[in-house]
């Protein structure tokens, strides 16, 4: 009834192969955003802003990044989190050298930086994958977290060991830093993940998103077929190191707004990552969405939801819950719903479709 | 796997072997430059090549007791992850599966023990002493006969014949829930192992060595032995019994078991149920030396390192992996990592198993080829 695809004829191959090839869907699409950039924005508190929205918005795009390497990839990685940090280590290095550039080049700059670390550790999944590979990416992992405490050039000899985010502006207004306003940090937020979720999408959708998706089917046709492991996989690596990067450098720069040197970019931080990905659905990018969503909003809920509706609960014993609602909730999505919460979107919208007719 | 393996015809001189020499010839020929260098003065103390490549192995054979004492730190060390690595190969040969939670299970289990005596001693008033702590352990032991039968049932059963992979999530989102669940019954804040009570030994021995002391732990010296006997127990289980015969038998081909009646369920609850076995005396042990909490998470990640340099499908190779680890990471600790700022301890261990890695894919003892590319 309201997802009717009738008399909507696709005359060309763009059309055909367009991302949204749904009227309703382009529609949905552009209300979403306008509802992200006007309505949240002005009817949204401070605390479901500053609480929910923005780690949300940064950790998606870590959660895109590692969907990318082990959904569509398919290579496993645990060292999300080290990539994480070494785009907010480079961002801050950067954005301290030279003062006078944009923050907002730096933070996207600093993605190169992590693609760069990516290929690096990308290298042994040559020759390895599976758990060979996770143990590879956890070396990754451990000797970046070693790095972010014991190099203090990175966190430019500060005795607390900890990064803070310096005040930035841009056209005069503050951006970053403690006098940035929540809704300026949240729109600039919304901004790159809108881009970066737009340029995501092109990739996996393109020749090159083919070639991942052929090498983690099954790579020896992959490379029967004319695909090259070498430059697909180390690809990979690096298109998801950079989504990472900058997923890291927002993280620090637009919600913590400081970090203790290798504490926040720890190896659950990783571990919660590869869950999203898995709760939201391998392979997906809507499912990325849902995974980081679910990630972010699971422990407020419980924190501050169960009280309201009369539950006592405290806060430590929320966390403790979070961390074992979202570990039974993997196994049992493993089991029941190996596509995640995507595949539970699709078949939603497949109702819809048919409605009122349930055939 | 396959139930056919390929066999090929091995010439003389592997590939591997023949690399080793190539390596081997190639140490010889640096050593002897060195050495010439170092003679002739051409390197002094102050340059970095001295101070990675000489200064070590000058101090290491200065004081031979800083040496020992450092080897014998990290035996322990070792003898603790190979029993971590341990439990992951016993449940990979009979199930094929990569137990990621094995290292959390040893934290879990430590933990069920000594809350278990807890409530016991505080709550029931029993006395203190060896026979709470046995009813502990009997306690602890049967939590991990239900979490054994538990795995089987919930997760294990309704994701036979998935992907690898598949299973590998799985098992990291078990240890995700056994963090949560153990967090929330237990309390986040550590414990102390109840080490005295268990009738394990605290003292401690200097024995004097070529002009230095060395400093044994009698709790280290019964860890060893205790490992040693689990593994002589775990080899005579595998090779004389009923269940062991079956258990190499599903480790072999699940197919061809089931075709002669061997229940892979019952096995496989009997696997885990001895990886708990397993992971309760590596708690105990590893509780003893530090406290029990899940702090001990980070290391019991070394387990994997571990398993990639002896092989995934080996008892030998987890114990001799787990002493190359350990011994190498306190060895590399404290002879080189002065050099880095120290704590190199955390990461490299995954470097090693790394470089076993690019040379030697399927670890030291391992016999399942791992598909190249």
């Amino acid at each position: 009834m309201f997802y009717r695809e009738a008399g909507q004829y696709k005359t060309t191959y763009q059309s055909d192969m367009a991302i949204f090839p749904l009227r309703q869907d382009r529609i949905g699409i552009l209300i979403i955003l306008a509802l992200a950039y006007v309505a949240v924005p002005l009817m949204a508190s401070d605390f479901i802003l500053k609480t929910i929205m923005l780690p949300f918005l940064a950790l998606v795009l870590a959660v895109i990044g590692l969907n990318i390497l082990t959904g569509y990839t398919g290579l496993i990685s645990l060292g999300t989190a080290g990539f994480m940090g070494v785009g907010a280590y480079a961002c801050y290095k950067l954005t301290t050298i030279f003062p006078e550039v944009n923050i907002l080049v730096w933070i996207l700059v600093s993605g190169f930086f992590s693609a760069g670390i990516g290929v690096v550790f990308g290298l042994p999944s040559l020759r390895i994958k599976g758990l060979y590979l996770a143990v590879a990416t956890l070396a990754a992992q451990f000797f970046l977290q070693w790095a972010f405490v014991r190099i203090p050039w990175l966190y430019n000899y500060n005795p607390s060991g900890a990064i803070e985010v310096p005040l930035r502006t841009v056209f005069g207004v503050p951006v970053t830093g403690p006098t940035a306003a929540i809704e300026v940090k949240y729109l600039i937020a919304l901004t790159f993940v809108v881009v970066l979720t737009w340029v995501a999408s092109n990739i996996v959708h393109g020749r090159i998103g083919r070639s991942w998706m052929a090498v983690r089917d099954m790579d020896i046709a992959a490379q029967l077929m004319g695909i090259k492991l070498l430059e697909t996989k180390l690809l990979a690596f690096a298109v998801s190191s950079f989504y990472c990067g900058v997923s890291g450098a927002l993280f620090v720069f637009i919600y913590l707004g400081g970090a203790e040197a290798g504490t926040e970019f720890g190896i659950r931080l990783s571990f919660i990552i590869l869950f999203a990905v898995i709760i939201g659905g391998l392979g997906s990018m809507i499912g990325s969405f849902f995974g980081a969503g679910f990630i972010v909003a699971l422990p407020t809920i419980l924190k501050f939801g169960l009280p309201a509706i009369g539950i006592a609960i405290t806060g430590a014993i929320a966390e403790k819950i979070v961390v074992m609602v979202i570990g039974a909730l993997t196994i049992y999505l493993l089991i029941v719903e190996p596509h995640g919460l995507a595949r539970l979107w699709q078949i939603a919208k497949q109702k819809l479709r048919v409605w009122p007719f349930p055939y | 796997m396959t139930d056919a393996t390929l066999t090929t015809r091995k010439p003389v001189l592997g590939e591997s072997q023949r690399n080793g020499l190539i390596a081997g010839g190639v140490l010889a020929l640096f050593i002897a430059a060195l050495v010439v260098a170092t003679q002739t003065g051409t390197i002094t103390r102050n340059d970095w090549t001295y101070k990675i490549f000489v200064d070590p192995f000058v101090s290491m054979v200065d004081m031979p007791d800083l040496l020992v004492q450092t080897v014998w730190e990290g035996f322990v060390a070792g003898v603790l992850y190979s029993l971590i690595a341990l439990g992951f190969v016993l449940i990979f040969k009979a199930s094929g599966v990569f137990n990621f939670a094995q290292g959390i299970m040893v934290v879990f289990a430590a933990l069920s023990l000594v809350g278990i005596y807890e409530f016991l001693t505080l709550t029931l008033g029993m006395p203190a002493g060896f026979v709470a702590a046995l009813v502990a352990m009997a306690g602890a032991l049967g939590i991990m006969f239900v979490l054994a039968v538990a795995v089987e049932r919930i997760v294990l059963r309704p994701l036979v014949n998935q992907p690898d992979i598949i299973m590998l999530m799985a098992t990291v989102g078990l240890t995700y829930f056994l963090i949560g669940f153990g967090e929330y019954i237990f309390g986040g804040s550590p414990k102390v192992m109840i080490t005295s009570q268990l009738g394990l030994p605290t003292g401690s021995t200097m024995l004097d060595f070529a002009g230095g002391r060395i400093n044994i732990q009698h709790l280290d010296l019964a860890a060893a032995i205790i490992a040693a006997v689990m593994i002589a127990v775990l080899g005579f289980f595998f090779q004389y019994t009923r269940i062991g015969r079956a258990l190499r038998a599903v480790a072999d081909s699940h197919k061809a078991a089931l075709s002669v009646g061997i229940s892979l369920n019952q096995i496989w609850v009997i696997v885990w149920f001895t990886a708990g076995i397993v992971a309760l005396l590596t708690g105990i042990m590893w509780g003893a030396r530090s406290d029990v909490s899940f702090a001990l998470e980070i290391i019991a990640l070394k387990a994997l390192p571990v398993l990639i340099v002896g092989g995934f499908t080996s008892i030998p190779g987890a114990i001799v992996g787990g002493l190359i680890i350990g011994v190498g990471e306190k060895i590399g600790e404290f002879y080189w990592g002065p050099l880095l700022g120290g704590g190199i301890e955390s990461w490299l261990a995954y470097i090693i198993a790394l470089m076993f890695l690019m040379f030697r894919p399927q670890g030291l003892f391992g016999d399942k080829i791992i598909e190249r590319i």
